[in-house]
């Protein structure tokens, strides 16, 4: 079926009106011999029928809804409240465009400038962007903004090989071509070694400094001392954060990050295999002309009213075309809201208490798998939600019995790092009850002495 | 408050607030969703690293739902009325759609599973991937570019990377036509590459003497919007693809206006190397108040191992019942990875659902009603409004927003439409049209709403002549006015905070 609401004699008359015979007539400036060609694809279904088969490919799935997940790494499964779907399903936030006609899109205005505030409260920073595509490409136009900011003067960038793997990977393939240095970024580096290892790499041609908080392991660390080396030499820092940390250990900006962006899928987004989710991007006031990306602002209309509007707009690309510092046209939108309404429903108190549960289970989680002879904690440092776990024999085979027994088990780190072969990295949120960690933790004792 | 509260003296008037901020209506103590007690000993926190103060607003559910309400209704929106914002194919969005990307098998799928535990995501985007390539005549592609920007940005990079491969690394150029989208130099430049523009000639099309002059061994290639952004398919779209692959050039499709050709003519068959879908205007999945997007990249047989990693593959085919299995695959000379994860999943459900909907026939369907929209829109508004190119347009046209004896513009016109009930059509763009104003239909508009629309904009025609402060000042029936744009420039008030008696007021 087609949503197409033309009626045939309507068309008829609309044909008749433009000066044509027939609709065919319409397409005479395509080239004649490509024209019209046959598309190999399924007949149309129905309504009812599409939901058939959509419903058949979803149950292909099993997902955290029916195992018992410990599985992270970048993305979390944590408890939407169902207030934040309501709100998204309304036609006029989701089916509105880009507020690109302020008279007429308050409403995505003011929620952008709300989930800009949120963000700047929750990182301790001056200002926010309206969003990225997710947290990787967000560390990734840190460079390009690092860059602009130096006026490509600096050409070295120091990488902690302890951020996610994939946002690493994704800021290479932003970079290349670039005549950038990227430093650090070893994985076989030692990892048990903090932010002090890095403060050597940084020399008065380093632009930017990018650190992960949590790092991908899991760890806290203060950064505060890495950030003063840093900025004594003129170099930025940006910190990739976990926003639920956030509720609970210090803000970036209160340790004198330069940047903070982070994913925040972690705040009411569904997994939904990967996306699409939420780049967030913070900084201080100076460097806002430097930064990629929408911004809204407060202003008035012409009735005296409080409103907002998109601005800085100089910078985008429509504007400055190949002089733009981004090419980034879109921005998260409805995606942002989500995170907006997940923050005011659950306010301070509500958020705290998530991050509070993630970390007492974690550590709960922990302590026990601890005990099973062959399994152990790798670092001793701080951490939130996550930790890695040093396991007896390969991941892989772990994880092949754990699923046997419906449990999703962890990341394993030997893909990314060589020195941690046989570690996996384990999260555990408010979502797992002490009971399901306790099944974990039989069914890895059992896999202990097999 | 926001920073301009604070720093407002006594003679400032402070604007009416229409509607609190969700931190205007905090209040100490107050709180919304909450969790219970953790079901396991609780461990020491690390003093020292905590938190003092987390300043988030605090709030009721009901508090909550009733501002989103009451903002939610300063929007336009698809689902209000009728949105002809050119370049967007701001088309209807399914309601099946919304429902099926929150089918719980494939909202609470975690990426990184093992993948004989995600077959069912996995068989759509393979599927997916198969269809996009048949719809457009590609050899490859690649769903993981989150957005229009993003899928440029991967074909770029591709382009650049088949060049690198072959040695062939004096090429730098890109060249841009001065009808296309304003993203394709931005996307080149982010990369490095230097940008020649090339004029459009008296039809609308590419001007191919400039065309010819500017191809050399130092071109990457050419980023061709087409239909272009004036809403002509170039007619001499096969000579412009050949000159360039003539002096070893590729060429980039920007697939934005892909809604004029489904079904019509395949861009691979045409010759284009490397193009991108915007999934949210061809395919129907929702703009969401400016994103997400999904820019799924196609590419022909010689780029298929420059995509991004990673693509989805069959690692078994299937037998009698059993169906193939799914897998990840790394392209052999891939450009890398372009985001965390496999794309907007969310979204490419949203696109597979509507084309399974539609079929072959279907889809052709949709190219004839958008163009037919747009011709039928076209000749009712041409008397009124001056279109500078005498000819059938694809899905959009460009009109100028002038009006003999009249100084309202462009602007005007598209202000005053608000009191007419229609969202503006796109304005100020193509550059190359004064005052344009870029007006896209789309095909799910019947003829009633589209002739009430070219009503308004001949009266509005009319008004301009007659009375032309009631365009300066317009729009009058809307809940805002015109904004002070260059106060918000010139104040940068980008965030606003609690009180800083707050805590006193709890």
């Amino acid at each position: 079926m087609t949503y197409i609401p033309i009626s045939p004699s309507e068309r008829e008359a609309m044909l008749k009106t433009i000066g044509v015979k027939k609709i065919e007539d319409l397409f005479d400036s395509i080239p004649s011999g490509h024209r019209f060609p046959q598309l190999d694809l399924p007949a149309a279904l129905t309504e009812i029928e599409a939901a058939g088969e959509l419903e058949e490919l979803a149950l292909g799935n099993e997902t955290v809804r029916e195992l018992i997940s410990f599985l992270g790494a970048g993305a979390y499964n944590h408890y939407t409240p169902s207030v934040v779907d309501h709100i998204l399903r309304r036609g006029e936030f989701y089916t509105a465009y880009t507020p690109y006609q302020p008279e007429v899109s308050q409403g995505t205005l003011q929620t952008i400038f709300e989930y800009q505030s949120l963000v700047a409260n929750l990182t301790g920073m001056e200002v926010s962007n309206a969003s990225h595509y997710d947290g990787a490409t967000a560390v990734a136009e840190t460079v390009n903004m690092a860059y602009a900011q130096f006026r490509g003067k600096r050409t070295k960038v120091v990488l902690s090989p302890t951020v996610h793997p994939q946002y690493r990977q994704t800021l290479r393939t932003y970079v290349q071509g670039m005549s950038l240095e990227l430093a650090g970024d070893d994985p076989n580096a030692d990892l048990d070694t903090g932010p002090e290892r890095l403060e050597a790499l940084i020399d008065e041609n380093t632009a930017l400094v990018i650190v992960q908080y949590p790092d991908f392991f899991g760890r806290i660390y203060d950064y505060t001392r890495l950030i003063e080396a840093a900025h004594a030499r003129g170099t930025l820092v940006c910190v990739a954060v976990n926003p639920t940390a956030l509720a609970l250990f210090r803000a970036p900006g209160q340790m004198g990050a330069d940047i903070v962006v982070g994913e925040g899928q972690p705040l009411g987004i569904p997994l939904s295999f990967g996306g699409p989710y939420l780049g967030f991007f913070a900084t201080r006031k100076q460097y806002i002309h430097k930064m990629a990306g929408r911004v809204v602002g407060e202003t008035v209309d012409s009735r005296g009213q409080r409103a907002y509007v998109l601005t800085l707009t100089a910078r985008e690309q429509h504007i400055k075309r190949e002089r733009a510092t981004s090419n980034i046209c879109t921005n998260q939108g409805l995606i942002a809201l989500a995170a907006a309404i997940y923050l005011s429903v659950l306010g301070q108190t509500g958020l705290r208490q998530v991050a509070e549960l993630c970390y007492h289970k974690a550590h709960y989680a922990a302590a026990e798998l601890s005990k099973i002879p062959g399994f152990g904690l790798c670092f001793a440092e701080p951490y939130f939600h996550e930790f890695a776990l040093c396991c007896p024999r390969p991941v892989e085979e772990i994880n092949a019995h754990l699923l046997e027994h419906s449990i999703l088990g962890g990341y394993d780190l030997g893909q990314d790092y060589p020195s941690l072969k046989d570690h996996m990295l384990i999260a555990v949120t408010e979502m797992n009850t002490k009971q399901e960690i306790d099944m974990l933790v039989e069914v890895l004792k059992e896999a202990s002495y097999e | 408050m926001s920073d301009q509260d604070r720093k407002r003296t006594p003679e400032m008037p402070a604007p009416k607030v229409v509607e609190p901020t969700i931190f205007d209506l905090s209040a100490p103590g107050r709180t919304g969703v909450t969790f219970p007690p953790p079901d396991v000993p609780t461990a020491p926190l690390p003093e020292a690293l905590l938190r003092a103060d987390l300043p988030l607003p605090e709030l009721a559910e009901v508090d909550v739902v009733r501002h989103y309400m009451r903002l939610s209704k300063f929007n336009y929106s698809i689902d209000g009325g009728f949105y002809p914002l050119g370049s967007c194919t701001m088309k209807y969005n399914p309601k099946i759609n919304e429902d099926m990307a929150r089918l719980p098998g494939f909202a609470h799928a975690h990426p990184l599973q093992p993948f004989e535990t995600v077959q069912g995501s996995l068989a759509l985007m393979y599927q997916l991937q198969e269809w996009l390539k048949e719809i457009a005549g590609f050899a490859a592609v690649t769903l993981q570019p989150a957005a229009g920007a993003h899928g440029e940005l991967t074909g770029v990079l591709i382009m650049r990377a088949y060049h690198g491969s072959r040695g062939d690394t004096k090429r730098v150029k890109m060249l841009i036509p001065d009808s296309a989208h304003g993203t394709n130099p931005a996307s080149s430049g982010v990369v490095g590459l230097e940008i020649l523009q090339i004029p459009s000639d008296e039809r609308g099309n590419v001007d191919l003497p400039a065309l010819k002059a500017a191809c050399d061994d130092t071109v990457v290639g050419l980023m061709l919007t087409n239909p272009n952004t004036l809403g002509l398919f170039d007619e001499n779209v096969e000579e412009v693809i050949k000159i360039v692959h003539d002096c070893g050039g590729l060429v980039y499709g920007d697939g934005a206006n892909l809604n004029a050709l489904l079904g019509i003519v395949r861009p691979g068959d045409l010759g284009i190397d490397v193009m991108h879908f915007n999934l949210h205007k061809t395919f129907a999945t929702p703009h969401g108040g400016g994103g997400p997007g999904s820019g799924p990249v196609g590419v022909a047989e010689h780029l298929v191992d420059f995509l991004p990693t990673p693509l989805i593959g069959v690692v078994e085919e299937g037998e009698g019942e059993m169906p193939p299995l799914f897998g990840y695959f790394t392209p052999a000379k891939t450009i890398g990875r372009l985001k965390a994860f496999h794309g907007h999943f969310g979204m490419l459900v949203r696109a597979y659902t509507y084309i399974a909907m539609h079929g072959p026939d279907g889809l052709r369907a949709i190219a004839e009603n958008a163009v037919l929209n747009a011709n039928y829109l076209q000749t009712l508004l041409r008397d009124t409004y001056h279109v500078p190119y005498e000819r059938i347009c694809m899905h959009e046209f460009v009109a100028e927003g002038r009006i003999e004896g009249s100084d309202v513009r462009a602007l005007d016109i598209a202000k005053r439409l608000m009191d007419y009930d229609f969202h503006p059509p796109t304005n100020y763009f193509p550059l190359i049209v004064h005052e344009a104003l870029m007006i896209e239909p789309t095909e799910t508009e019947n003829k009633g709403t589209l002739d009430a629309f070219a009503e308004a904009l001949i009266q509005i025609a009319a008004e301009a002549r007659d009375q032309p402060e009631l365009l300066h000042e317009a729009p009058h029936t809307t809940p805002f006015g015109r904004m002070d744009e260059v106060k918000a420039a010139r104040e940068l008030v980008l965030c606003c905070w609690l009180p800083e008696d707050y805590k006193e007021k709890g």
